[in-house]
């Protein structure tokens, strides 16, 4: 799916896991291309891609379960190319081509 | 059995000797060398490996999905004393995936019946039942008489519990989860390090990884969105494979703790955190099965259990006392929607005005997951499953159209429409958003929840139903 910004574009792979796949058309993986830089011509962020996904990508109009308050909910782990995005700078990292970006819904079921 | 050495017996010597499990070992040297040989004999487990299981203590919270298989390992290994937490009983629901139970044995307690089945394969370890579930009173009293406690509980409440006196006694955890089609994998706290130290890398807790419980009304539970059996016991086994090795490596000893001059721990001590996540499907097309190991973080200096300030947030005292509150902190699903009672009608009454023909014409939605559906329902209901009727009604916001598009096969005019689901709370959201489209005409058409949904009228009109 093409971003409505115009400009360079960066292809990611963007993957879904436990459940979350449910509110993605039921697709574990999508590849996307997403604008290279945001409005203000700054490199796209991970919240940029979480506001694009809101926006072109979720069918499921429950984004309560994916986004609380513009931020990711709690009980969702986020992964760049399989770490935590914590040890990467979370929201404010830059999206480079290739990258793949993991949503993961916390399970606690036994 | 004529091994080398089996006159000298494999209690004795080595991984500190005596204790009252060594000395039941005792009596059945031969036996033990003969059971354990295929498992002696890999490179890396030795007499050495299996004297520290023989003398290794395991606590198992849970005795279901994954418990059951984690059990039949742990037991089947030798690990000498093995402790099962757990208050429910056995029901007919849990045995798909429940393995370590039996038709033979539906209504004993858990613990029990997992028990029995453990000393069939294996007598020789000790067994330690708590029939009750695992409490913020009971927890550290439980779990300080061991080396090593395994989560396979089925609820956020208690994850949380288990991790947090698991930081404060030094013990490491090896957590699992699954509903459905996924699992998870995580070995926590390992090797243990005391609470607040973070001059270097450590092995995080459960809050490191998962700060903040997810909100209620995101979480589902097996009995309600499903499991299947080899996914939860895939994950029950990798939880055994992960505890038998730290107990080999001694893992499970807490790092020495240097005076504050000393250097920092080298990072060679932390073993990467790893999440593994699971994925399976019924559907081919949706994708391939996987294994994705995930890098975590190593423990947070800010986690309220084990960073920095956490000696002064999280004591054995508070715990006990009720602070953290766990309830609170995983706060228990609220209703979100209660409807005018005008709006509402009970299962019974639905039941009874459509035997006598006083409601006439009508649409009856059901909305309902496919699957739930496909065990029964109410003779004539429409199956618009929740998730789908909230998609269109957002499709019909936005591009405009009427709810013939919203609601497949469902007559024109104003027949009044009544909307049911599992227990009531998504029909009543469904009215409201079927009212906000219009489709009540406004008000002519009347448009109402059957209170308490398929299990209101399972225990109102038809006991027979198959509600699940
Ligand atoms: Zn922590």
């Amino acid at each position: 799916m093409a971003s409505s910004v115009e400009g360079p574009q960066i292809p990611i792979s963007v993957d879904f896991s436990g459940g979350l796949e449910m509110l993605f058309s039921n697709q574990r993986r999508h590849s996307l291309s997403i604008a290279a830089n945001d409005k203000d011509g700054n490199p796209s962020t991970i919240a940029f891609l979480i506001d694009h996904l809101c926006k072109n990508l979720m069918k499921d109009p429950r984004s309560e379960l994916f986004v609380l308050d513009g931020h990711i909910r709690p009980g969702i782990l986020v992964l760049i190319n399989d770490a935590d995005w914590e040890l990467e700078g979370e929201e404010e990292y830059e999206l480079k081509a290739g990258d793949n970006v993991l949503f993961v819904s916390t399970l606690h079921g036994g | 059995m004529e091994a080398p050495g089996a006159t000298e017996g494999l209690g004795e010597g080595g991984a500190g000797g005596g204790g009252e499990a060594g000395a039941d070992f005792g009596a059945c040297r031969d036996e033990e060398f003969e059971r354990y040989s295929r498992q002696m004999i890999v490179p890396g487990v030795g007499r050495e490996g299996q004297l520290r299981l023989i003398y290794s203590r395991i606590l198992i919270i849970g005795a279901g999905g994954l418990g059951c298989p984690a059990a039949q390992y742990v037991a089947g290994a030798g690990v000498g004393t093995i402790g099962i937490v757990d208050g429910d009983v056995v029901e007919m629901s849990n045995l798909h995936r429940q393995v370590g139970h039996a038709t033979s044995r539906l209504g004993m307690k858990k613990v029990d019946s997992l028990i029995s089945h453990l000393r069939d394969i294996n007598p020789l370890p000790a067994y330690v039942p708590y029939t009750f579930p695992v409490t913020p009173e009971n927890a550290a009293d439980i779990i300080s008489g061991y080396d090593l406690v395994m989560d396979c509980t089925d609820n956020p409440t208690t994850r949380y519990l288990i991790s947090d006196v698991c930081v404060l006694l030094c013990k490491p955890l090896v957590s699992a989860a699954s509903v459905q089609k996924s699992g998870q994998l995580i070995v926590l706290n390992c090797p243990p390090t005391p609470q607040g130290r973070v001059d270097g890398k450590y092995a995080p807790c459960y809050r490191c990884c998962f700060k903040k419980p997810p909100p209620p009304s995101s979480m589902v539970s097996c009995g309600e969105a499903g499991i299947m059996g080899p996914v939860v016991g895939l994950m029950g086994v990798a939880q055994a494979g992960e505890a038998i090795k730290i107990l080999i490596s001694s893992l499970h000893l807490p790092q020495p703790s240097p005076p504050p001059s000393f250097p920092p721990l080298a990072d060679q001590n932390l073993i990467q955190p790893t999440l593994l996540i699971y994925t399976y499907d019924l559907s081919s097309a949706i994708g391939p099965y996987s294994f994705r190991p995930l890098k975590m973080s190593p423990r947070k200096k800010t986690c309220f259990a084990c960073g920095e300030n956490s000696p002064s947030t999280l004591t054995l005292e508070g715990i006990k006392s009720g602070t953290p509150n766990y309830e609170q902190f995983c706060a228990l699903p609220v209703p979100k929607h209660t409807l005018p009672s005008e709006e509402r009608i009970s299962a019974r009454v639905f039941h009874d005005m459509r035997e006598k023909g006083e409601i006439g014409r009508h649409v009856l939605i059901d909305t309902r997951e496919k699957e739930h559906f496909s065990f029964g329902s109410i003779e004539g209901a429409v199956n618009v499953p929740f998730g789908r009727l909230l998609m269109r009604a957002a499709e019909v916001k936005r591009d405009g159209g009427d709810e013939s598009g919203m609601l497949p096969g469902v007559v024109d005019g104003d027949a009044p429409i009544f909307v049911v689901c599992r227990r009531g709370l998504d029909s009543q959201e469904a009215v409201e958003k079927l009212k906000e489209l219009g489709v009540d005409k406004g008000g002519r058409r009347r448009i109402m929840d059957i209170a308490g949904g398929m299990n209101a009228w399972k225990e109102e009109v038809d006991p027979s139903f198959p509600f699940v």
